[in-house]
């Protein structure tokens, strides 16, 4: 334990560390030597293309990928064309920008995925230098061309390229060159060795380093770091200027004394860093520069690569990997030597205990009496996750516990989260797996993308057992993983369909969020169409399985899942569908077997398609509905002899339906509009489209008495509404005598009272006082109420020694009638 | 000003200020000043959701309908149509998109397709070949439009007449009862979308207790009795639209002193009826007979309050008096307008008619010679009352005798043949099809058993202090209404035989949820029920869902869903089928 700080280095005021994370696991004949080499940050994958010795046809170089800790994923010859730049996209995908400026796309096991190109000009110039650079945006890619052309593309995922203007004077490739992210923009900061200048979209700025000294020389290199926040520029004298890149400020200037320009300049700092350095690397010697002015030398025995981080610098050399950092600064505080910090007591108390003494007790008594326990506790939580050594990381985080135990209100939030974390990040730091992710970088890139970076190197038992650890939701968790698992497992090619759907059946089960018909779309894309039909089956959400069975031509299986699905719109697109590629025949048995989609078919005939409507009835023997079509369809005709026809026809279903009274009633309407036709002819009566009623009403108006009467016994109308109807349209008419004929003509099946009311509605007492005698008893009162005959009333009243029809004429009496009333009072009472 | 929409157990609020976002960021997307063309249909839901304010802070400048031919002139950068998934509709706006091509080229199209997005609808445009023409296609989802505190519709005019659409609003329900095949069927679907959709949502703690799924088949019987609240008057008689009544003006008019009434406004008025009126709120659900009390007892209120003014001395009374006058005014006002309504409806329902027609519908519901030929309907017929109402009454005796006799149904159907015309002869048959109308097959009927088990009339119901559900149709009890409080308390289980009577299965389904989202109820908390009825409900059945929330016994609070909110007449209207005749 007293050895943690053996490799700290002082750096100015803080200290420096550089840690072995792997011996790599990769065996390399010429080391790194005459190689492109591309390292992904955040831990990523290892690109090597090795130049063969000698350019020739037909030894071609070989694109090895590794893991971080050197495993091999993948080793191919590389066939295409020479490369220029190789890059890690930000979803680990390679990049591997060739001379005549396309960029071909690999994923991590080497596979080709796609292509793109910089630009037609470039087949003829050549690409010269690029750079691959990640922004907000996703992965970009900048190129500068033999015409000194710049050439970038911001996000290769949606691909737009943009041609950044002329830079004067630029001959050939500039002396160096960054790529930098301000506000939201992606610029190029180049120097032609002694001007420099900024390369936006519309224009090309000449700018200055400010404060860098005349004797400065001119620019041989130039980095930014990880964050785009801060620039380092190395002259030809060798002073290193640093700065914010808006080159407002200047931070420093070092003279490294060293002339040769380096292989390669990195940034290496830390958020909250005290002290930030730039790690130069020649070929026998690591410099970090610190802005403080303060220079570590290491030596190296082995080409290096370094790749910038965004809490430090990690170095690769064929043999081992090594991690160069900034010690943060809780780390400093609890294992600087003599340290009085919190925790650095605290990691000291716990340490007593565990040999049984009581010194354990003075320690935190001193934490106690300061009231620094919390503070402490927090301190050996959070360096723990700094630590990369298990061992430390355990007794950091004992100490903790320990700590703990004497605070009554601290929240275990920290203690149990850093405990899960960190068991995470060692697992995935395993060298099999090869992530080296420190505690900073993991939370910046966060869990979910941790997962996918798991996922994407088919670490699938891992991810899941991770996300069930850590008790990530399913749709977020096993889901997503689970997801990927099954579409990587239809792709393999070496077993069976049924094998595949067992397992994924058995694997994915019901699990929430996995879409089985992505799966089979996937499936379906690598030509295993019925595997693609095994899984549909087992997609739960009806709708999503259609479009895919549409694809596969599988359309009846379609048209089900459809109708399960529930959505109308889902069944008229394969309704539809099926229409255009069926003959009729077997599209209307194959709608036959499926009555919701035949029935929603119905529907869309009746808007739009009512000729086709028909076959279907007629195809269904549904006679009842087929003669309602031709009777609706008998109102869209112009011609009466048509629309008679199809009533005719309509007749004909209606029986063969054994619906006797709708036949009877068409007959009856057929025979009534001939009716209508022929008066119409004959008298010009405007008859036609008339109801019965309002034909007989008609006629009785015209004074066609005959012909009223012909129609009411042909066509057996009841006497009560031929008798109501002759009584008004007498009465309208004012045909008096005539009313009185027809009042006569039989006993009124529908009274007398009636006759009554109808002549007073036309204001003729005299006629009406003709009936009221005929008025049967029971309505007797009414009747003389109605030609306000109180006296008739009151009469009819008390003969018949009815209470609530005495009540009614005395509600009618007004104060002038008072003898009336008396009587009327009377007859009441007496009867009680 | 929506606010009475959250007065509820349940805030449906959140429903109204979550379509109003999605409108607003689909407003948004189009940029530039706009114009929306409406289809007509539309403009009546949207005005539940949002005022034109709201569409004119987002640049919406001019509103159009939707009408074949060339598009009126605007200057505005986009033309917005809000459209249902129709075809024809589709052929006009291919029409319009055409016409308007020829003239501007700079003007962006864009669809809104309320509810859904249709592909079949897209495909029609496509072959009319205008799809490209559109630079957004989105769609609006208003499937659950907040009418009230209480009350949500769909407003989906034709659920009955179709068969039923599905809904998914999965995650807010516990447990689900329901009656009625389209139940069964909604009820499977949405279990499948549970199972479908489970972990990708957000796990919400559930609103509602119980979901409770019925058919209108199941009580076809209660939208055809004429409804005696007094909301349910309004609409019965004049019809509320999305919230609005239009009435006669007459009784509306300003009558100041010294005026002549000669300029009587000839304008309809219109007038917003929710319970964001406290008067209303009040009366809406009372019998009609019981609201006359209402009113005056309010009045004398209201003028008591007043009177306060001669009691206030210190300038503090009179500023406290004064402060409240803008409230005291609004209540005068609304009592006014209420006093009027009431007025008006009072002559009707004072009216012989009106009255021969309530004895009829109540001699059926109680099952006085059901299955004979009613000599009222008869009379009707021949006076040539109007066929809904005629059709309304035949419906209601059909139901009540479980179908008519051969010879009483074939003498009606006759009648209307002859007197209303032929034509109708559709409607006849689709009345036949949804069972409103049918022929009695055996000679058992269920209708007497089913009212007696389930009390569904009640001959002292008490229409000024209800002490039961049947006041709102003055003795009838709406069985649906009388299911759902069954249901309740005792439990089906208790009315196993009826329910065998009722067309289609009945069941129970419960979800399944996760520990932590069973709801720790308060005591003395009541629990909440979500009613759906599926093919539409009447604002009568509504009033007495009301009035078992509020009986303290109850335990048990409703929320109201429906497709359509209707009446008898307007169902009826729904279910015919009438042919334009081209004969010229």
């Amino acid at each position: 334990m007293t050895f943690i700080t053996a490799n700290w280095n002082p750096l100015g005021e803080a200290f420096y560390r550089k840690s072995e994370l792997y011996e790599m696991c990769w065996n390399l004949r010429d080391g790194l030597r005459d190689c492109l080499v591309a390292a992904a940050p955040y831990g990523g994958p290892i690109a090597l293309l090795r130049e063969p010795v000698r350019r020739s046809p037909s030894s071609r170089p070989q694109l090895e990928i590794y893991s971080a800790s050197g495993v091999s994923i993948a080793s191919f010859p590389w066939k295409s064309g020479p490369v220029v730049h190789l890059g890690w996209t930000v979803s680990d995908e390679l990049l591997c920008i060739q001379e005549d400026g396309s960029v071909l796309i690999y994923d991590l096991f080497g596979s080709f995925k796609r292509h793109f190109s910089m630009g037609q000009e470039v087949v003829q110039s050549q690409v010269l230098e690029a750079k691959v650079f990640h922004s907000p945006y996703g992965t970009g890619v900048a190129i500068v061309t033999g015409s000194s052309r710049f050439i970038m593309a911001t996000n290769i995922d949606d691909l737009k390229l943009r041609r950044l203007p002329e830079v004067p004077g630029l001959q050939g490739k500039p002396s160096c060159w960054v790529v930098l992210n301000q506000d939201r923009q992606t610029k190029v900061l180049l120097s032609t060795g002694s001007e420099l200048y900024i390369l936006d979209n519309t224009s090309c700025t000449a700018v200055s380093l400010p404060g860098l000294a005349p004797q400065g020389g001119s620019i041989v290199h130039m980095s930014v770091s990880f964050s785009y926040k801060y620039l380092a520029v190395l002259t030809d004298s060798g002073h290193l200027w640093t700065g914010p890149s808006h080159l407002q400020d200047k931070m420093s200037e070092v003279d490294t004394k060293k002339l040769t320009p380096p292989k390669q300049m990195v940034w290496c700092r830390r958020p909250k860093s005290q002290q930030p350095s730039v790690v130069l690397m020649w070929d026998r010697l690591l410099m970090v520069v610190g802005v403080c002015q303060d220079t570590i030398q290491f030596p190296t025995e082995d080409q290096c690569v370094l790749v910038g981080e965004m809490d430090g610098v990690r170095i690769i050399s064929s043999t081992n990997q090594e991690l160069l950092q900034e010690v943060p600064l809780v780390c400093q505080e609890i294992f600087k030597i003599a340290s009085m910090a919190p925790g650095a007591l605290l990691l000291e108390a716990h340490r007593e205990y565990e040999k049984s003494s009581q010194k354990a007790d003075e320690y935190l008594r001193e934490i106690k009496e300061q009231s620094m326990l919390g503070e402490a506790v927090s301190q050996c939580i959070e360096a723990a996750g700094h630590e990369y050594d298990p061992n430390t990381q355990k007794s950091l985080m004992r100490a903790a516990s320990f700590g703990k135990c004497f605070l009554t209100d601290f929240s275990p939030g920290q203690f149990v989260t850093t405990c899960r974390e960190l068991r995470v990040l060692n697992s995935v730091r395993e060298s099999s797996v090869g992530l080296p992710l420190t505690h900073t970088q993991f939370k910046q890139m966060t869990l979910q993308v941790l997962i996918d970076r798991l996922v994407y190197r088919q670490f699938y038992p891992l991810a899941i057992e991770m996300c069930r650890y850590l008790k990530i939701p399913d749709y977020q968790g096993v889901s997503r993983v689970l997801k990927h698992w099954a579409s990587c497992k239809v792709q393999q090619k070496d077993l069976s369909d049924e094998a595949i759907a067992r397992a994924m059946c058995a694997k994915v089960g019901d699990s929430p969020g996995v879409s089985y018909s992505d799966i089979a779309a996937k499936a379906y894309e690598c030509g295993r169409t019925e595997l693609a039909i095994k899984l549909l089956d087992f997609e739960a959400r009806s709708g999503e399985q259609v479009p895919l069975l549409l694809k596969m031509k599988r359309s009846q299986l379609a048209l089900s899942k459809a109708v399960e699905s529930g959505d109308t719109d889902l069944v008229y697109t394969v309704v539809t569908y099926l229409k255009n590629e069926m003959n009729r025949g077997d599209f209307f048995m194959t709608l036959r077997n499926q009555p919701v989609a035949l029935s929603l078919y119905r529907q869309f005939c009746k808007l739009q398609e009512q000729e086709t409507l028909k076959d279907l009835y007629n195809q269904d023997d549904d006679h009842k509905e087929l003669a309602n079509y031709y009777v609706t369809a008998s109102y869209r005709e112009k011609r009466l002899e048509s629309r008679l026809s199809l009533l005719q026809s309509a007749v004909d279903e209606y029986n063969k339906a054994k619906n006797e009274f709708s036949a009877k009633a068409t007959e009856e309407e057929m025979r009534l509009l001939r009716f209508q036709r022929k008066l119409d002819d004959e008298k010009g009566a405007g008859l036609l489209e008339l109801s019965l009623q309002a034909t007989m009403e008609a006629l009785l108006a015209l004074g066609l008495y005959k012909q009223a009467e012909q129609l009411y016994r042909d066509f057996r109308v009841p006497d009560k509404r031929y008798w109501w109807l002759k009584l008004k349209s007498l009465a309208e008419k004012e045909e008096w005598d005539e009313l009185e004929k027809f009042s006569k003509s039989k006993k009124s099946p529908i009274g007398y009272l009636a006759f009554v009311e109808v002549c007073m509605k036309s204001n003729n007492k005299y006629e009406a006082k003709k009936y009221v005698s005929k008025v049967t008893p029971e309505q007797r009162v009414k009747a003389h109420l109605a030609i306000s005959d109180l006296d008739g009333a009151a009469d009819a009243a008390i003969e018949r020694k009815n209470d609530s029809e005495i009540a009614t004429v005395l509600s009618r009496c007004s104060a002038a009638d008072r003898l009336l009333i008396e009587r009327l009072n009377r007859a009441s009472t007496a009867k009680k | 000003m929506a606010a009475h929409l959250s007065y509820g157990r349940v805030n449906l609020n959140i429903l109204r200020e979550a379509a109003r976002k999605e409108l607003r960021e689909f407003l948004d997307k189009c940029a530039g000043s706009k114009a929306i063309v409406w289809d007509e249909y539309l403009t009546g839901p949207f005005g539940l959701i949002a005022q034109y304010s709201l569409l004119k802070e987002h640049e919406v400048e001019k509103m159009f309908t939707l009408k074949s031919g060339k598009l009126p002139s605007a200057d505005v950068k986009n033309i917005i149509f809000f459209v249902r998934p129709r075809l024809e509709l589709m052929d006009i706006i291919a029409e319009n998109v055409f016409s308007e091509d020829k003239m501007h080229s700079s003007r962006d199209f864009h669809i809104l397709f309320v509810p859904r997005r249709s592909m079949l609808c897209e495909q029609r445009l496509k072959e009319q070949g205008v799809l490209a023409s559109f630079v957004n296609i989105d769609e609006y989802i208003l499937d659950l439009i907040p009418y009230d505190g209480d009350l949500l519709s769909m407003e989906y005019e034709s659920a009955f007449r179709e068969c039923y659409l599905e809904n998914d609003q999965t995650s807010l329900y516990h447990t689900i009862y329901g009656k009625g095949d389209c139940a069964r069927h909604v009820a499977n679907m949405m279990l499948r979308m549970k199972r479908e959709f489970a972990g990708s949502q957000n796990q919400i703690l559930p609103v509602f207790d119980t979901l409770l799924l019925l058919d209108r088949n199941i009580d076809l019987l209660t939208p055809l009795a004429t409804q005696l609240t007094y909301e349910g008057l309004i609409d019965e008689i004049y019809g509320i639209t999305n919230g609005y009544v239009k009435l006669p003006p007459e009784k509306f008019a300003q009558k100041k002193q010294g005026e002549a009434s000669k300029d009587l406004p000839t304008e309809s008025k219109k007038l917003q009826l929710n319970s964001a009126e406290e008067l209303y709120a009040e009366i809406r659900d009372k019998n009609f007979n019981a609201v006359g009390a209402a009113l005056s007892k309010k009045a004398k209120i209201i003028s008591a309050a007043f009177e306060e003014r001669h009691n206030a001395k210190t300038v503090g009374e009179i500023k406290q008096f004064v402060s409240q006058l803008p409230h005291m005014q609004a209540a005068r006002s609304s009592l006014a307008n209420h006093t009027s309504i009431a007025e008006l409806i009072k002559d009707i329902t004072t009216s012989e008619a009106f009255f021969e027609n309530l004895t009829v519908e109540q001699e059926f519901m109680t099952g006085v010679d059901t299955d004979k030929v009613n000599t009222y309907i008869e009379d009707c017929i021949a006076q040539k009352d109007p066929l809904i109402k005629i059709l309304r009454l035949m419906c209601m005796q059909s139901v009540c005798n479980n179908g008519l006799k051969q010879k009483v149904f074939e003498y009606y159907k006759r009648e209307i043949l002859q007197t209303y015309g032929y034509e109708h002869i559709l409607t006849l048959n689709n009345l036949e099809k949804a069972s409103l109308l049918k022929l009695q097959t055996s000679s058992r009927n269920n209708y007497p058993t089913i009212r007696k088990t389930l009390k569904l009339w009640m001959e002292d119901a008490n229409e000024q202090n209800p002490n039961d559900i049947s006041y709102v149709y003055s003795g009838y009890a709406p069985l649906s209404v009388r299911l759902t409080q069954v249901l309740a308390r005792p439990g089906w289980r208790s009315i196993e035989e009826v329910l065998k009577l009722l067309p289609g299965p009945h069941f129970e389904e419960r979800q399944q949820l996760p520990a932590g989202l069973h709801k720790k109820r308060q005591q003395g908390e009541n629990r909440t029920t979500l009613v759906f009825f599926l093919g539409g409900v009447s604002y009568a059945e509504i009033a007495a869902l009301r009035f078992l929330s509020q009986m303290e016994d109850s335990g048990m609070e409703y929320i109201i869903a429906t497709t359509k909110l209707l009446n008898g007449t307007t169902w009826i209207k729904s279910l015919m089928d009438r042919p334009e005749s081209q004969i010229s």
